[in-house]
């Protein structure tokens, strides 16, 4: 038995999308960029897929780029965020300290460029602070870059909220959406959002093509430069199939989700009711606002990697944010930004759920979370000492 | 391709000498829980052969494996071949570790050798210290 329970890493591609796509491999593989019929009726798809990520978020198609992922599409964002403010001598950027590293890294490589960056504390329960992001800008700030979910934990964030603040104060809003589209609902106009990132991937859509949103007269820096694809945003034969077929999966996953959210968010609240009887382990995060599918538990005096390698041998597809796992020194920085210490991040655990789970599965999983546990304490010398009043127990 | 080799998986999946000795002749610890690593090494001696020994660890798969192979490739022996043991030798055993994890196998080495000290500790058998780790810090894991 496979139980696949890393949807956050990725999803399976719909049949739906899966059969968008297929046409644009051998029969409609024509450049969207060509004259010729092939390559018309290609650029009608890819103008339809536009439209389709453009009435499903709020925005306008004009305002709808094609990347390679999530991770590109955050990198444009922040880029040229970073270089309208730089213009106006507008260089402070807030974020929170839990982003993915796409945004992180981006944020780093601008702090060598001169720009002072706050990251948001992000509290035990994984949220920011509507009051500590109104006290974190100043006159200078140019960007506001806040995930909408966080990866890791899953832990909503107050999207609307920071929207019309920055609205307001005439700031730039970004959004990491690559772990909420598709799973919550997102309306751009209404929560204000000047700019968004999403990955298809995450939403049972194909690799390697993301969007990127962008409020019209923002000014766009290029990431890659080439022709005059994406109207000169975003050089490269675009990838029609992906593309067609990202739009599919989109509008297949807003359109069920508040169905497919009900049904995940059960399977989540009884695999983390499960899991909770272990002793000595903790959800990682407020347990609301969540996405549908995230359960996040540290498990105390074990180790994730470890975890992980015994519940693949199960069939248990699941992540961590061990360091063990990332080949560096440090465990995952979201669970150190929640407070987590090392030694309890070390034993994390991921299990992300979709709609395609069964009840079935999750107490399959919550069984052999369980054994795996146990058998892993019993090796543990770290947890003999809890247990024999050595070492005081954190959990 | 997987992340580790068949035998890296079995020692990992059944690992063996795995638990406690009570009544040890020499046991040693390396490694520390910030780092995510820690690895224990009881032994039972007698008249220099290491008659028994067990590990406890924890920290990941390849900790673990390496743990057990290194147990198994000291058991029965001298205490003098066991202090020959190095980390090269455990992951040749192993049929290889991914380089990010072999940290893991310097620290079955400092185990074996921290647990000898021990003995020799307790013994007031007398030894150079410059031989033996020291273990303050956890070398291994500025190895990474």
């Amino acid at each position: 038995m496979t139980v696949y329970a890393d949807n956050a890493a990725t999803t399976k591609t719909s049949e739906t999308a899966l059969k968008a796509l297929l046409p644009y491999m051998r029969e409609i593989y024509g450049n969207p960029s060509s004259l010729h019929t092939l390559g018309q009726t290609a650029a009608e798809a890819l103008f339809s897929a536009r439209k389709k990520f453009a009435d499903l978020l709020g925005c306008k198609p004009r305002e709808i780029i094609f990347t390679s992922g999530g991770s590109e599409a955050d990198n444009q964002a922040i880029l040229s965020a970073a270089a309208i403010g730089e213009k106006k001598g507008k260089k402070h950027i807030i974020s929170t300290a839990f982003e993915h590293h796409a945004v992180l890294h981006t944020l780093e490589k601008l702090k060598k460029r001169g720009f002072e960056i706050t990251l948001l504390d992000v509290h035990c329960d994984g949220i920011v602070r509507i009051d500590e992001l109104e006290a974190a800008i100043r006159d200078d700030t140019c960007l506001v870059t806040v995930m909408y979910a966080n990866n890791e934990i899953g832990t909503v964030q107050p999207i609307s909220e920071i929207g019309t603040i920055c609205r307001n104060r005439g700031i730039i809003f970004h959004t990491d959406a690559v772990q909420a589209a598709g799973h919550v609902h997102i309306d751009i106009a209404s929560q204000n959002i000047d700019m968004l990132s999403l990955s298809a991937h995450k939403f049972h859509g194909p690799k390697g093509v993301g969007v990127l949103y962008s409020k019209s007269g923002i000014p766009l820096v290029n990431v890659i430069e080439g022709g005059a694809q994406e109207r000169g945003r975003r050089g490269g034969t675009e990838n029609v199939p992906a593309i067609v077929g990202a739009a599919a999966a989109f509008e297949e996953a807003v359109g069920n989700l508040d169905k497919n959210a009900e049904y995940t968010s059960a399977l989540r609240d009884r695999l983390i009711k499960g899991l909770s009887r272990i002793s000595h382990s903790e959800l990682n995060g407020a347990l609301a606002p969540r996405l549908p599918g995230n359960v996040s538990f540290c498990f105390e005096g074990i180790e994730g990697e470890a975890i992980l390698l015994m519940l693949d041998g199960k069939g248990i597809c699941a992540s961590s944010g061990s360091a063990c796992t990332s080949g560096s020194l440090d465990p995952s920085h979201v669970l150190l930004a929640i407070g987590r210490k090392h030694e309890i991040a070390h034993g994390s655990l991921r299990l992300t759920l979709s709609h395609e789970n069964t009840p079935e599965e999750i107490d399959y999983i919550i069984d052999s979370v369980i054994e795996t546990v146990e058998r892993l304490r019993e090796m543990s010398p770290l947890w003999h000492d809890k247990c024999d009043g050595k070492k005081p127990f954190e959990l | 391709m997987a992340l580790y080799t068949e035998t890296v998986m079995d020692h990992f999946t059944n690992p063996r000498n795995m638990g406690e000795i009570k009544d040890f002749d020499g046991a040693g610890e390396v490694g520390n829980a910030k780092c995510g690593d820690i690895m224990k090494i009881y032994l039972k001696i007698k008249d220099n052969v290491i008659e028994d020994v067990k590990f406890e660890t924890f920290g990941c798969g390849s900790a673990i494996a390496s743990s057990s192979m290194a147990t198994e490739m000291i058991k029965g022996r001298t205490i003098d071949d066991a202090l020959k043991v190095t980390n090269k030798d455990v992951v040749k055993a192993l049929g290889g570790l991914p380089a990010h994890k072999l940290h893991c196998s310097v620290l079955a080495e400092e185990a074996i050798k921290s647990a000898v000290r021990d003995y020799y500790d307790r013994n007031g058998i007398a030894y150079e210290k410059k031989d033996f780790p020291d273990c303050e810090g956890c070398q291994a894991c500025r190895m990474v």
